[in-house]
């Protein structure tokens, strides 16, 4: 086995070159990775092509990524996103 | 059943479902009046869904528009008061102006001394102070303005909230039908509207087309000087309230008043209840040009990166324009027509028709049943051009 891996809020998921995070993060089982702004509920893929903005979490510090679309890469820090993903500008 | 209606009539047909038709409507109808009101299109979908809601007395120097906004401002809450405020979307939010630079600063103070003295409360901050009305401001800006009675409303649901009060009261409100002309009776008074959908018999009609204004009051045979303004507005990605008020460069009330054809941009920056943040004010005289223009976009973006530079690290979503509608002298069209019988105008309230909408419904309504006006309508004249011209 070959397989690289990045961080999932901070444990290692492996992926095939050319995965997106989001098809890497289904295959290691994870379905969901954020939480809706108002009733805080669970969402992962929905269209799985870019469309929906269901599917948005952290990457590498930069919040609202498209899971679907972003390419894995190695050693890239993905993190689960609450609400708006910029909860710390809030005044 | 319609036919009967129609053949009826009413005692004043409306012509635009937008801000002012709508205020038009709901004043007309409380004060008895059987009202109808036309649209081309849908509720709102002309100027009023392409602008920010704003209801500001922040950006007017002592005059026949303050006056009116004041008034507005007032029935804006009564609204609020009766209907709830969640009809409308209303936020008493208040307006905190920003100056960029120090001689910015000193017209900005200037400005409020004028302001004062009629009523409007301007609040002087320093620039150590800003920050505590809006933790988010860059740390380098040398002052401003709070003026706390600035409100905002969703404008299209506040539309709609106001026709659905004047339907409450009696109301028809019929969309997708276009004044093509006006029938008028053997005195020359107006009698009819003509529509692509059919023929509304009514005793005066009230040209609320806004920004097309001009073409309706020509169709009903009585011109108006209104032109479009035409202005973008970014919108980010939903956020955390993010902004508390609103909050615009001193720049703005400049452009605002500016004769100038030439593009003029500003930094107005606001938060929505939705979560998104609105970012203005571009003013640009190129017609109904729709054209989206890139450059206008990223002057707009540049100036609130300026005044919050948080926002360089937040998406842009999309961007929309509007075209305002502006009368040569800037002050709206509010009144009879004397050259028709029967006709008045209600448009030309380029930026601030949200504001000026209630004031204006009334004054219309005062003006048709014949009850003293609450306001001087005198500076609104639409005859005033006419007899310029002369």
């Amino acid at each position: 086995m070959t397989e690289e891996s990045f961080t999932f809020d901070g444990r290692p998921v492996a992926f095939r070159p050319g995965q997106s995070v989001g098809a890497a993060l289904t295959a290691a089982g994870v379905r969901s990775w954020r939480s809706t702004r108002v009733d805080g509920r669970p969402r992962g893929l929905f269209c799985g092509i870019g469309v929906c903005f269901d599917c948005l979490l952290v990457v590498d510090g930069r919040p609202n990524e498209r899971a679907c679309i972003v390419p894995a890469d190695a050693g890239m820090r993905v993190e689960s996103q609450k609400g708006t993903g910029h909860g710390r500008l809030e005044v | 059943m319609s036919e009967r209606m129609t053949e009826r009539g009413s005692d004043v047909v409306v012509v635009g479902a937008g801000i002012i038709g709508a205020a038009c409507a709901y004043f007309g109808a409380r004060a008895g009046l059987s009202v109808t009101v036309l649209d081309r299109g849908a509720v709102g979908g002309g100027t009023t869904s392409r602008c920010e809601g704003n209801i500001l007395v922040s950006d007017k120097e002592a005059g026949p528009e303050l006056d009116l906004a004041l008034a507005s401002r007032g029935l804006w809450l009564q609204l609020a008061a009766e209907h709830g405020a969640d009809a409308f979307e209303l936020e008493e939010k208040g307006g905190l102006v920003v100056a960029t630079g120090d001689p910015g600063l000193a017209s900005l103070r200037a400005f409020a001394a004028g302001q004062g003295a009629i009523g409007v409360t301007a609040v002087p901050v320093s620039g150590g102070d800003l920050r505590e009305y809006e933790p988010n401001l860059a740390e380098d800006l040398p002052g401003g303005t709070y003026y706390p009675q600035d409100l905002q409303v969703q404008p299209v649901l506040a539309a709609a909230s106001l026709l659905a009060a004047a339907r409450d009261l009696g109301a028809r409100v019929v969309t997708g039908a276009e004044v093509t002309g006006a029938s008028r009776g053997a005195d020359g008074r107006l009698i009819a509207v003509r529509t692509t959908r059919e023929t509304f018999p009514a005793g005066a009609v009230v040209n609320a087309a806004g920004t097309w204004g001009a073409v309706v009051g020509e169709r009903l045979g009585g011109s108006v000087p209104v032109l479009p303004r035409r202005g973008f507005i970014l919108v980010t990605e939903p956020l955390p309230r993010v902004v508390r008020h609103k909050v615009y460069s001193a720049d703005y009330v400049a452009n605002v008043a500016s004769d100038n054809a030439g593009l003029e941009t500003s930094a107005v920056v606001e938060g929505t209840r939705g979560g998104t943040v609105l970012i203005g004010a571009s003013r640009e005289r190129v017609g109904f040009d729709e054209t989206t223009s890139p450059d206008v976009l990223r002057r707009l973006a540049a100036h609130a990166v300026r005044l919050f530079p948080f926002l360089a690290q937040v998406r842009v979503m999309r961007s929309y324009r509007g075209f305002r509608p502006y009368c040569p002298d800037h002050l709206p069209v509010i009144g009879l027509d004397r050259r028709i019988p029967g006709l008045l105008h209600a448009c030309g309230h380029e930026g601030a028709g949200i504001g000026l909408a209630p004031a204006t419904g009334r004054l219309i309504a005062d003006l048709l049943t014949g009850a003293a006006p609450q306001l001087d309508p005198g500076p609104f004249d639409p005859m005033r051009f006419v007899l310029e011209d002369a």
